[in-house]
């Protein structure tokens, strides 16, 4: 099982971003679970979502307190919030961000985990630029699936295109593309299968 | 060098700044003194319409009794985003029961005081308008019914805003809400009468109703402070925007309530036992038009091709409203005419 | 069709292929989802003939279901913690006319203190108000149960109520098999009432029963309902066979038939719950599950035969009757009358207090090694209650107990509020 937990705050998506993952996994056969943190949260306040991935029926309904990976769509929460909290050593961390971990003063962070499987994405910006809007989900998503192949960018461009339709889509679709061409081809595919056969 | 011309009126609403009048006619919110019934570290969205018009209404209910005054608030966003315990935003006495009761816990509220012999401790009930003119409906009636001794304010933005923006009895026709979504032939909340509340509340003769908007919050300001000056069962209506639920950018907050005046949709006056008493007027009037088209929850009445038939409707509920109020000098309350737009 | 689709959605499109005539609905999370799904499906013209009622109360909505049932139409509505209890009164009523309305129930805790999460507070409260009650364990079964709740209902004029996790299944999104609309009307005959407004045949509905016939009345609807255990396995089996899947039923036993502790519980939680019984199980350990899946009726005998030969039995239970404890435990008590299974109560995951692999491990760790005594509050901050009572004990007006502890507890940070 692969585990994610994905940090932001209301009306940044993240709720949608953990359903897109876990279409995009539906997708590819797997069966995957995506749930909000059932917060009665207003515009802005910190929201969790998790989506837990697995080859067979998922049958746990408790949330997951320790993740194979987190999203961090709003890097202000990171002062804020134990967003690494429960984190697997070997876990992936994936922040939305045009600065490095160490300018995010997050060197400390990165000594307990593997370099290669931290992350930082301006998808933000990468928004900005396909969609015009700072939507920066489609992004990180296509960002995680190159980071740690637990699904395949393809497969999240098709979740994007089956929850949106056209132009919208579209421009989704070459956020998610662009950000996955930013991060180095995924070391993660063995990893990520370790971890489900686990 | 160009010069900045001076300017001594907020642009639109012709409000004087407050440095420009005497003391004594200062807003509440401007006085060092004021009491933040509500104060910072709510957890409202950016913009929150209900948020402003709760503080400004209950400072000025504050400033009029000396901060002898004790709350009831309906469950709603104003409950939910005031109270993230162990924070509390609530400087008075203020208590929270159920979505539907308010109105009555503030008149137990009221009966216990009497009981007690306290004649200076006040009471206000409030809720949003699922609170007030739905579920709350029934609590409210009796409360005026019976002439209670509380200040119930209603902050209406229209729409069940708390569960996820459903329609309440308060949404306009043609307005988007989760539950009258923009498909089908007629998008957007269906077309009835409408529900007005204040209009009950008159019908109740009771000493005092009002409507404001956070447009004019001097205005709204001045009226609890009305209220308060008066004892019986009084009603005020204030109209709230909600960047959430109405699908406005947070910044639009106030200029989309001067809209609601300004085009006639919301009207805004004052009346005691029955009669209006005073209304405020429009200064510049506006098609609700530009009303409409600054929100998403009305998107569909342009995009994506322009609804004519429908806008026009709204144009001539605001019209009626026009009238019916004199909301424009000098038009004549004209009861034949109205009861020949009454269809709208 | 096999959809990645939220658990909401899931029962507003299998409620949509139910046809039913008249909807009505209050919004109150955890239930909202499924009346906007609902909703949008009445508006967009794709579930017709069907009105959709935005009412004002869910005094209203039970009202309008009732004034719409006894017409001839099919309804439906949905709510849950408060918004049940709004509806208490009309609740009553519509069991009491004997009229087959299918309601969801996003189960909810109650309040005060108000808490929009999940457990089961809300329909327990409502376990004596003559409805059948269906208990789901995941969303297929959400959309499975739904179907047969319409069938069961209507074959004994009688109304359902389906209670599905709020949060944890409302808006879990994951794979649900959706039934194809032929199916559904292959399986769901078009309602027939029992009873009907009809100006061709004026019929009287509600007349006042004086002592001579209520007991007699009251007899019948307990009969009636009791007869459910016949008519609910029936659903159950006519559903395999169209469907070739078993969902619904009176229970559901998992791994229990040997085991010597045998957890029991209801809904959701009961996921979890396998996935620990498969761990102690490779262990070595002896426990298996039984799934309440009709908790009214209380199908007595049956759960009497899945449990009498076991050791022991842990109640999970996401509820609490206060002043006397668990309510689910009180009927395991009942249907065990007379054997010799120890039965231990623990209540759970209560307003959405997550209920964890790893507190259930210990909790049935202590229940095998026999340490577990009346009535075990799992995951219970002793210092929590220790203070408020100390805060009581030291002076007279301490102020309301919900506000002192949530400052005890500090800011949650990270976690909903
Ligand atoms: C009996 C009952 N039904 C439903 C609810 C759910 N509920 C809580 S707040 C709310 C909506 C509040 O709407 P409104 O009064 O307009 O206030 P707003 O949030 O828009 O400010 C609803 C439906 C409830 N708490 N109790
Ligand atoms: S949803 Fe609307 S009413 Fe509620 S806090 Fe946000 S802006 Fe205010
Ligand atoms: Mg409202």
């Amino acid at each position: 099982m692969f585990e994610t937990r994905i940090h932001g705050r209301g009306g940044q998506g993240v709720v949608t971003s953990a359903e897109l993952l876990s279409v995009a996994a539906f997708r590819e056969d797997r069966h995957a679970q995506a749930f909000p943190s059932f917060g009665s949260e207003r515009t802005g306040a910190p929201v969790i979502s998790f989506c837990r991935i697995d080859d067979r029926t998922i049958r746990t309904r408790e949330p997951i307190s320790l993740p194979d990976a987190v999203i961090i769509v709003d890097p202000t929460l990171l002062h804020h919030v134990d967003v690494f909290s429960g984190l697997r050593a070997d876990g992936y961390v994936l922040i939305n961000s045009t600065r490095s971990f160490a300018e995010l003063q997050l060197g400390e962070l990165c000594d307990g985990f593997r370099p290669e499987r931290l992350c930082t994405i301006p998808a933000t910006e990468l928004a900005r630029e396909h969609l015009g809007r700072p939507l920066p989900n489609a992004a990180m998503l296509g960002a995680f699936a190159q980071l740690t192949g637990v699904v395949t960018v393809e497969s999240v461009a098709a979740a994007i295109r089956q929850r949106f339709s056209g132009e919208v889509a579209e421009a989704n679709v070459r956020a998610a593309q662009a950000a996955a061409g930013l991060v180095p081809p995924s070391s993660g595919k063995a990893a990520q299968e370790e971890a489900i056969n686990a | 060098m160009t010069a900045t011309r001076l300017k001594y009126f907020q642009t639109g609403s012709f409000a004087a700044g407050n440095r420009l009048v005497n003391p004594e006619s200062r807003s509440v919110q401007s006085g060092a003194e004021r009491a933040n019934a509500i104060t910072c570290g709510h957890r409202a969205c950016q913009g929150c319409g209900e948020a402003l018009g709760a503080r400004y209404a209950l400072d000025a209910a504050m400033r009029a009794t000396g901060g002898d005054l004790i709350a009831a608030n309906a469950t709603g966003c104003l409950e939910v985003f005031s109270t993230p315990y162990p924070e509390s935003s609530w400087q008075l006495p203020w208590i929270h029961s159920l979505f539907g009761n308010a109105a009555a816990v503030s008149t137990g509220i009221a009966a216990a005081l009497r009981a007690k012999g306290n004649t200076h401790t006040r009471v206000v009930g409030q809720g949003g308008d699922g609170g007030t003119v739905d579920i709350g409906f029934a609590c409210l009636s009796g409360m005026f019914e019976r002439d209670d001794d509380v200040l119930f304010i209603c902050y209406d933005n229209e729409a069940y805003m708390n569960t996820g923006v459903q329609r309440s009895g308060a949404t306009p026709p043609a307005a988007f809400t989760t539950t009258t979504q923009a498909v089908g032939e007629e998008p957007g909340a269906p077309w009835g009468q409408g529900k007005s509340a204040p209009l009950i509340a008159l019908a109740h003769e009771i000493p005092y109703v009002a409507t404001a908007t956070i447009a004019d919050l001097r205005d709204l300001e001045a009226k609890v402070q009305r209220a308060m000056s008066i004892r019986g069962a009084r009603y005020i209506h204030v109209l709230v925007t909600c960047p959430l639920g109405w699908g406005t950018p947070s910044s639009d907050s106030l200029r989309v309530a001067r809209l609601a005046v300004e085009t006639g949709i919301f009207p805004v006056w004052e009346g005691a036992y029955g009669d209006v008493t005073a209304v405020t007027k429009i200064r510049h009037r506006l098609p609700v038009e530009d009303y409409l088209q600054a929100q998403t929850r009305f998107r569909h009445l342009f995009k994506p091709r322009r609804r004519d038939a429908l806008i026009e409707r709204v144009q001539a509920r605001a019209d009626r409203n026009i009238r019916r109020f004199g909301l424009i000098d000098p038009v004549e309350y004209d009861p034949v005419a109205l009861h020949v737009e009454g269809g709208s | 069709m096999l959809e990645q689709i939220e658990g909401s959605q899931a029962v507003a499109r299998t409620v949509a292929m139910c046809r039913p005539e008249v909807i009505c609905a209050y919004p109150i999370s955890p239930q909202t989802h499924i009346v906007e799904g609902l909703s949008r499906l009445v508006k967009a013209g794709e579930l017709r003939p069907c009105e959709f009622v935005n009412v004002e109360s869910e005094y209203a909505a039970m009202s309008v279901a009732i004034g719409a049932s006894a017409t001839g139409a099919r309804s439906y509505t949905a709510t849950a913690s408060q918004g049940l209890l709004y509806m208490a009164e009309a609740l009553y009523n519509a069991s009491g006319l004997g009229l087959p309305i299918v309601m969801t129930v996003a189960n909810r805790a109650l309040g005060a203190p108000i808490n929009i999460w999940n457990d089961h507070s809300d329909s327990m409260s409502q376990r004596d108000s003559g409805w059948i009650q269906l208990y789901v364990e995941s969303n297929q079964e959400a959309v499975d149960v739904h179907l047969q709740a319409f069938r069961i209902a209507e074959t004994l004029s009688l109304p359902v109520m389906v209670c599905m996790d709020g949060f944890i299944l409302t808006h879990a999104v994951e794979r649900v098999e959706l039934p194809e609309p032929e199916q559904v009307d292959a399986f769901l005959p078009p309602y027939e009432p029992r009873q009907l407004l009809d100006p061709a045949e004026p019929m009287t509905i509600g007349a006042m029963v004086g002592p001579e016939a209520y007991t007699e009345v009251r007899y019948l609807a307990h009969y009636k309902q009791m007869q459910a255990l016949d008519v609910i396995p029936e659903v159950a089996a006519a559903f395999e066979q169209r469907f070739g899947r078993s969902s619904g039923g009176l229970l559901r036993s998992y791994r229990s038939d040997d085991a010597e502790t045998i957890v029991v519980a209801l809904g959701s939680v009961l996921g979890t719950i396998e996935d620990v019984i498969d761990e102690l199980r490779d262990q070595g350990v002896s426990i298996g599950a039984l799934g309440i899946r009709t908790f009214r009726p209380w199908p007595s005998e049956e759960v009497r035969s899945a449990l009498e030969h076991a050791k022991r039995v842990i109640v999970v239970e996401k509820a609490l009757s206060i002043g006397i404890g668990g309510i689910v435990s009180q009927n395991v008590h009942g249907a065990l009358e007379g054997t010799a299974v120890t039965i231990h109560t623990a209540i759970a995951g209560l307003g959405g207090r997550p209920i964890t692999k790893s507190s259930l491990r210990r909790l049935f760790a202590d229940g095998i090694a026999g340490e577990l005594t009346g009535t075990t509050f799992v995951d219970l901050d002793h210092s929590l209650v220790d203070g408020e009572s100390e805060r009581m004990m030291q002076t007279r007006r301490s102020g309301p107990h919900a506000e002192n502890m949530l400052r005890d507890v500090g800011i949650v940070g990270a976690g909903p509020v």
